[in-house]
């Protein structure tokens, strides 16, 4: 089994905290995703359960055995570098048979791994080459090659499709998510792209300053936000958040934001009632705005005015800059939707979907069952 | 240069500074070579042209292999030269790795301390060195300048060293390391192999220090058959008032050529070792 525990991890540098009260269980097969923005601490806590850092404090469990005091050769982990780390002095097959080498492996059976997994990840007629005559993503390729024959415990990969075009990265995505299916291993991949992380993980874990925000499924982390900064991370477009106040007027409670009022869908209303005239941030995602002329019928007594100032076509959707009053915001309209720039349009607002957030740090999400 | 499009342009910009700069490097190196070539009368012949060869002669060569200890200084030079060097790569390469890679309590200030000590001229240092050495009984021996040369080479060579390390990526390493590598391991199979032009530029200056010293090898290592060839050419080819011009030109050319040869081989790894590290990658 190759369950992976951090307990009450932390890791200092100097004067800075960057990771703080890891708390994290991946269980066996599971693909967890650290994302967050740099800085956040997710490649240490990565480095830390490959062995490369040294936690300040705190246990990480591999399997059943605390591997604090293990050198990373003898934690049963394979990791993949954001920048490859190709060996350059050696061809594609003694890249990938090296650990199996050290760990005096049979010639036979090293030759059948390297077989084995150049054959999964299509790069065959590349093991006599030299990294340097490699593109990008073989040597991705590589490095994943060089992982996945040492047939570890847990797989670590830290950013390893940054370093690829927009194109490859997309189809690396699928490929590891495959990979992943093929394997049943686990892997703990650290990310600052969501997209990534809401594509690939069964489970992702968001942080922020060296703390982790949210654990959860990639859904219940997009659908339930705990706090603004998760609904800000999570999520493209980006949510959009409005400070605004909660008004009561005759039994029902209302969503005003200065230039527009909006009724709060009966159902989530039970839970704000209690705070009537709070300042609160209201969020919502720029996919649940509606261009008035293709919305739902039911969206259609939720409708505010706004200006567009950029109009983006994607071909799928268009994506447009808005303003009303003091608001800036983005709505993702359907793609027939005509307007022009400074042209005022209506917009219809699926509540259902909308998040409350307080005003104060750190801003968590008022909670509904919703 | 940018700029220089016509020929003559091209001429007076790049062609004469440059010809006129190799003209100046290299003429000290014709003027020995020709002087070993020629009888001792014609360098104070006027009627001779003195940038030429009138009368070709081996008699210098032959007077140094027969009447000097010429072979002797060689062998000991080289002896002393390769194992001197041998030694200071091995100190260098540890020194250098560590300060690159490792990190330890104080390792800032040994490193500025190795550093410093390259800064002591070694015309002082011998003072206290040449005690160390007839406390160990060393005087005219190889070992007092294998052990001696180490502590001139090995400051630079670890510092040029250090910075050839630290442009190797560290992922590299780890990488390395989670393979399965212990730290001496990844050492070896990894970052040496990579590393080869900073080791022979370090090579390069280690030997060419050791082939060119004079004053250690004059005070620890003089007497007899014990001595290098700068020190034997001096001593046995300059008596009292009497320089034999023709022989101490035939030594400096056997002296040096071969080395020179053999360097043409190395230059580029000499200025990849020298210059690694000093654009980001």
């Amino acid at each position: 089994m190759a369950r992976v525990i951090l307990e009450n991890v932390s890791k200092i540098f100097g004067n800075v905290e960057a990771v703080k009260n890891f708390d994290l269980t991946v269980e066996d097969k599971e693909f967890t995703i650290l994302v967050g923005p740099s800085g956040c601490g997710k490649s240490t806590a990565l480095r830390m359960i490959a062995g490369l850092e040294e936690p300040t404090q705190g246990m990480i469990y591999i399997g059943d055995h605390a591997v604090n005091d293990l050198p990373p050769k003898d934690r049963d982990i394979a990791m993949v570098f954001q920048e490859y780390a190709l060996y350059p002095h050696m061809s594609v097959y003694r890249n990938m048979a090296f650990g199996l080498k050290l760990r005096k492996f049979p010639k036979d059976e090293i030759d059948q791994r390297v077989k084995w997994a150049s054959e999964i990840l299509g790069i065959q007629n590349l093991l006599d080459r030299k990294p340097r005559q490699l593109s990008g993503g073989q040597r991705q390729r590589v490095a994943v090659g060089r992982a996945i024959v040492r047939k570890p415990a847990v797989f670590l990969f830290d950013e390893p499709l940054s370093n690829l075009d927009a194109k490859l990265r997309v189809q690396m995505r699928a490929e590891l998510s495959k990979l992943h299916d093929r394997l049943q291993t686990t892997i703990i991949y650290v990310t600052h792209d969501q997209v990534e992380a809401m594509t690939m993980g069964t489970k992702i874990v968001v942080m922020k300053d060296g703390v982790i925000q949210q654990i959860g499924a990639p859904l219940e982390v997009y659908n339930h936000p705990v706090n603004m900064f998760v609904a800000g991370f999570i999520g493209s477009p980006v949510i959009n958040f409005f400070p605004s106040r909660l008004v009561s007027n005759k039994d029902r409670l209302f969503i005003d934001a200065g230039t527009f009022q909006l009724p709060i869908p009966e159902k989530k209303a039970s839970y704000f009632k209690s705070m009537p005239d709070s300042e609160v941030i209201f969020g919502i995602r720029p996919n649940d705005i509606y261009d008035l002329q293709y919305a739902p019928e039911r969206l259609k007594e939720n409708v505010i005015k706004a200006v567009v100032d950029v109009i983006e076509p994607l071909g799928s959707e268009i994506h447009l800059n808005l303003t009303s009053g003091r608001h800036s915001f983005v709505a993702a309209v359907d793609a027939q939707t005509s307007v022009r720039v400074h042209q005022e349009i209506e917009l219809a607002l699926d509540l259902e979907k909308m998040h409350l957030f307080e005003k104060d740090e750190p801003n968590l999400r008022i909670k509904t069952a919703f | 240069m940018v700029g220089s499009r016509t020929l003559g342009r091209q001429i007076l910009n790049i062609y004469l500074p440059l010809t006129l700069f190799v003209v100046f490097l290299l003429f000290p190196l014709y003027w020995m070579s020709i002087v070993s070539f020629k009888p001792t009368n014609d360098l104070f012949e006027m009627k001779f042209n003195p940038f030429w060869i009138q009368r070709f002669t081996l008699e210098n060569y032959l007077y140094l292999f027969q009447n000097t200890d010429f072979p002797e200084w060689v062998k000991n030079t080289l002896i002393i030269s390769l194992l001197s060097t041998a030694i200071s790569l091995l100190c260098s390469i540890l020194i250098g790795y560590a300060l690159a890679r490792l990190r330890f309590p104080g390792s800032n200030f040994l490193g500025v301390g190795i550093f410093l000590a390259y800064l002591v001229p070694p015309t002082l240092l011998f003072l206290p060195l040449a005690q160390v050495i007839a406390k160990l009984n060393l005087y005219n021996t190889y070992w007092a300048l294998i052990l001696t040369y180490p502590t001139q080479l090995i400051p630079f060579a670890s510092w040029l060293l250090m910075g050839y390390f630290r442009t190797i990526p560290k992922e590299i390493e780890e990488c390395a390391m989670a393979d399965g590598c212990t730290r001496v391991e990844t050492l070896v199979k990894i970052i040496l192999p990579l590393s080869t032009p900073g080791l022979i530029s370090a090579g390069i200056f280690c030997f060419t220090l050791c082939w060119n010293e004079f004053l250690y090898a004059l005070i620890f290592m003089s007497s007899g058959p014990m001595k290098t060839i700068p020190v034997g050419t001096v001593s046995d080819l300059i008596k009292a008032d009497t320089l034999f011009w023709g022989s101490l030109m035939a030594s400096a050319v056997l002296g040096s050529f071969p080395i020179a040869f053999l360097y043409s081989f190395f230059v580029k790894y000499y200025v990849s070792g020298l210059t690694a590290g000093a654009v980001k990658r």
